[in-house]
């Protein structure tokens, strides 16, 4: 199989030498790891296709990767398969500002996406807190959320059309140009958010939005992680859709600052990044109105950005929200739980209550706007004991979400990371069907096994 | 000290988020994880666990690491890249996987015997500076073979003059109020004394005391990157002696690569005392001038209004993280128009010996940084560390290239002109 492998992608476009490997064993995920087979670097559909046919007559699993900063573990490699990664695949191939779309190659990076469309007064939104690593690719089969999703949505709402290559090597285009289009299932949608395990993107149609016109940042300060979720919801409730309703709490702020140095409070308990965009007077009236909403739900102090490099600075000082908590213990273990809007607040306390009885370190930050918080549990793999209490605090926060009415899992993604509470959330029934629908499309099960489900 | 004793948490702190990956030079050539920070670290902790042996291919991945830092700044969970990536280098070099005779010959000659006895460097210096001018050079390089003669080419030009034939070992101006000691360093010291002159004339210009010893031993930074450890640690210790840091204000370093070192004794020699003062003391000159709040020249460098730009060195940038100091310092000269360079902190590839080591990736590197600055049109190209002047200088001949510090002496050198 290598031999094929290599005929068809040339020796530099093949790795299987130990050193090699080892840095594919893993994704952004803590403590999964598991060595490939292989490494193959595809450059064209052509390519890629070829490869799934020579991977399926030696029935060797393939697991499909980006950037590799997946969060479920959904580019570990399960024993045996091999890693086929998209990195050389980058190409913006068109940009058509008549009809708003953008064509880009699946390893083109986010934030190169959103660039190019920039040049052209268009706009990219989901704005992930990898997207200057992640690539569009992992985007789609994550259907990852940014910091912007309560005004702009997710992924989803930004993709017209993929082409895919299928479990059996043929090649397929879901979707189209056109605005609307209701010609037979809605298929494009099934491949959005499958990670990887239906098939492998090779190109994206995305949707553009001409780029707003003015944008206010601002920074508001809490003695409580109650009265900013309350605030959200006030917010919410008075119908100002902002495009960014960010939190952090204390453990995170402090972090945060801690790499940045850029002067963040840290001495308040949570702390709102806001942002609106759009017109400009309506930035100014929504801007106003979300600062006197703040005020009135116990904000301690409501700042705004003085410009667009102090809005990009603070934007991406919460982007380096996660990683900077991993400065303060060996290892991060980050849920992704998502509650409706209105259980923010309850939420929150839940899970402070349960890291505190469990004498754990949690860090908790999220897209508050969205009902999705990442609680970070900051512990050490090696310390089999606190390991054990941090799952048990996983699976009570977990719980306490479902009773909510909420997901598992708002952006991050299945994987391996949260198999094990799909059936609790999903049900059999649900759960029967989707497993149905993978025998159907990947009957050999070799496009990333063991992830989502068994 | 071996990638197995080090801190196992050092090595779990990189929690492979890859936000590290667009900072890092080799991986955007390469797009090999191997050839990533985060790639780096794991193999560095499957050697720590016994997963994959001190191999071969593991030596080269270290060679081929510029050690320029970028990953550093850009990781937010504090990875201490700078020490896995001594720490790996010095167990390469201990335990000799990677050995050849011609290599070690090579080592031996600037690591032990160049590097470690400045007096025999400035007599190699003064042969070199012969050569260099008395046409034997143009000679020689007639008759060398054409891989020799590249290298030959890198060698270079040594100056008239070193540092303690410029700079008197104790200068003072009237009411000198800070005392501080200069490190004259070894690459400054022989190609770019005249840095050292402007340094200390500018110190000078300051109200500094400025101790300048004519013979010091080198900072041992070369010896550190390329995994020589105890040479490093012998070298830390003669400096403590020379300079003790308990008898001055600051101790000045103008070269980037040599702070950058110099700033982490401590780590070398946790048990002297010393150490760690002089950790506290050692500033780069940039830095501490704007700590002083530096006096702006009245009187612009040169007759004609100049555009110049910056480019960071990386041991400025990355591992002493003085970025703002240095562009403020130039925005106070009269005359001066500063552009801003793209990718300013993107790594050189002049890195150490790197450009001999890797002379393909260092190439690619110096083209990318030499388009930059073309588009800036900047006249003058201005950076801290000589390394940098070196291998950019080779990249585009005819730019002027010169260390802030020198255009401010300039300035305040015309101000006593105009008087
Ligand atoms: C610091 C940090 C911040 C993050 N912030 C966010 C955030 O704000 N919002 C969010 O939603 N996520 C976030 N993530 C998670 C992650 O970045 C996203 O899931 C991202 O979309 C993954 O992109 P990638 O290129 O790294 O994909 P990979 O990790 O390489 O792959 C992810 C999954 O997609 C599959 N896949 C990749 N490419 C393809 C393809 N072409 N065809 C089919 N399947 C494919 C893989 O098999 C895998 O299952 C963050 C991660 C980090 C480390
Ligand atoms: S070195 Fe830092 S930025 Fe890079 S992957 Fe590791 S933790 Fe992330
Ligand atoms: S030191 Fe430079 S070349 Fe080495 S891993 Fe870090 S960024 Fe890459």
């Amino acid at each position: 199989m290598i031999g094929a492998l290599t005929a068809l992608l040339g020796a530099e476009n093949v790795l299987t030498a130990k050193e090699d490997l080892v840095p594919y064993s893993f994704d952004g995920t803590a403590t999964f790891r598991e060595l490939p087979v292989a490494v193959v670097f595809p450059r064209t559909t052509e390519e890629v296709a070829r490869c799934v046919k020579i991977c399926r007559e030696h029935q060797t699993p393939i697991i499909t990767r980006g950037s590799g900063t997946g969060l479920s573990g959904g580019t570990v490699p399960t024993p045996g398969a091999i890693v086929l990664c998209l990195v050389h695949m980058t190409k913006i191939v068109e940009i058509d500002p008549a009809n708003l779309t953008l064509r880009a190659e699946p390893g083109a990076i986010t934030a190169d996406i959103d660039a190019a469309a920039a040049e052209h007064g268009l706009f990219y939104p989901p704005d992930p807190g990898s997207m200057k690593i992640s690539t569009i690719g992992g985007n789609v089969a994550e259907n990852s959320g940014g910091l912007r999703g309560l005004k702009y949505g997710v992924t989803r709402d930004y993709i017209m059309a993929v082409t895919v290559v299928l479990p059996d090597g043929e090649v397929a285009t879901f979707g189209n140009a056109c605005v609307k289009d209701v010609a037979g299932y809605s298929m494009k949608d099934v491949f959005i958010g499958s990670e990887g395990t239906l098939g492998i993107i090779t190109q994206v149609l995305l949707k553009l939005l001409p780029r707003p016109e003015a944008r206010r940042t601002m920074l508001a300060t809490f003695s409580s992680m109650e009265a900013a979720a309350e605030t959200v919801s006030a917010i919410i409730a008075a119908r100002i859709i902002p495009c960014t309703l960010e939190f952090l709490d204390q453990m995170t702020i402090r972090c945060v600052e801690d790499y940045t140095k850029m002067g963040l409070p840290t001495d308040c308990a949570a702390l709102l990044l806001m942002e609106t965009d759009g017109h400009p007077a309506a930035v100014e009236d929504e801007a106003n109105r979300m600062a006197a909403i703040a005020r009135s739900h116990g904000a301690m102090e409501v700042t705004t950005a003085a410009d667009e490099a102090e809005s990009l600075k603070l934007a991406s000082a919460r982007r380096s929200a996660f990683a900077s908590l991993a400065r303060v213990r060996p290892t991060t273990i980050l849920e992704d739980v998502t509650v409706p809007r209105s259980h923010l607040a309850e939420m929150v306390t839940f899970i402070a209550e349960t890291a505190a009885k469990l004498e754990l370190t949690v860090g908790t930050f999220g897209h508050m706007g969205d009902g999705n918080l990442h609680p970070t549990f900051l512990t050490d793999e090696l310390d089999e004991e606190e390991m054990k209490r941090v799952h048990q605090a996983l699976d009570l926060i977990v719980s306490k979400t479902l009773s909510l009415g909420g997901t598992i899992t708002g952006e991050h993604g299945v994987g391996l990371a949260k198999k094990m509470w799909l059936r609790d959330q999903l049900g059999d029934a649900s759960l029967n069907l989707m497993k149905k629908f993978k025998e159907t499309i990947d009957p050999d099960c070799l496009l990333n096994p063991h992830k989502i489900f068994d | 000290m071996s990638l197995k004793k080090l801190d196992f948490s050092i090595l779990q702190q990189c929690m492979h988020c890859g936000m590290c990956l667009p900072s890092c030079p080799t991986y955007d050539t390469t797009k090999r994880e191997r050839n990533s920070p985060r790639g780096r670290i794991a193999l560095m902790r499957a050697v720590a666990t016994d997963e994959i042996p001190l191999s071969k291919s593991f030596a080269d991945e270290m060679s081929f690491c510029l050690g320029c830092l970028a990953c550093q700044s850009a990781c937010p969970a504090a990875v201490d890249y700078a020490t896995l990536f001594e720490t790996s280098r010095a167990e390469i070099e201990a335990t000799g996987v990677s050995v050849s005779a011609p290599r070690r010959l090579l080592r031996f000659l600037t690591l032990d015997l160049l590097f470690t006895r400045p007096r025999f460097l400035r007599v190699v210096g003064k042969l070199l500076r012969f050569y260099q001018v008395s046409g034997a050079e143009n000679l020689v390089r007639k008759i060398l073979p054409k891989r020799l003669r590249e290298l030959e080419r890198l060698t270079p030009r040594m100056a008239a003059q070193f540092s303690n034939d410029l700079i008197d070992p104790v200068e003072s101006g009237d009411g000198s109020s800070k005392k501080v000691a200069l490190l004259t360093g070894c690459v400054q010291d022989l190609v770019f004394s005249q840095v050292n002159r402007d340094t200390a004339d500018v110190l000078l210009a300051n109200s500094c005391e400025v101790h300048t010893p004519s013979v010091q031993p080198c900072c041992g930074s070369i010896h550190s990157h390329n995994g020589e450890p105890e040479m490093a640690r012998e070298n830390a210790r003669r400096l403590l002696d020379l300079l003790p840091p308990q008898d001055f204000d600051a101790i000045i370093s103008n070269a980037g690569g040599c702070g950058s070192h110099l700033r982490h004794f401590s780590k070398l020699l946790p048990n002297d005392p010393r150490a760690a003062l002089w950790d506290a003391k050692v500033r780069d000159v940039h830095e501490f001038l704007a700590e002083i709040e530096v006096r702006s020249p009245d009187v612009a460098p040169f007759e004609e209004e100049k555009k110049v730009t910056y480019h960071d060195s990386c041991h400025l940038a990355h591992g002493q993280k003085v970025t703002l100091e240095p562009r403020q310092m130039i925005d106070l000269i009269p005359g001066i128009e500063r552009v801003d360079l793209s990718e300013s902190d993107w790594c050189c590839g002049s890195a150490g010996v790197y450009s001999l080591t890797q002379p393909e990736q260092s190439q690619l590197l110096l083209e990318r940084k030499v388009g930059h600055i073309r588009t800036t049109g900047a006249e003058i190209l201005l950076t801290a560390n000589p390394g940098c002047v070196l291998q950019i200088q080779n990249g585009v001949p005819e730019l002027k290239i010169m260390n802030p510090v020198s255009l401010l002496a300039q300035a305040y050198r015309n101000e006593s002109k105009k008087l």
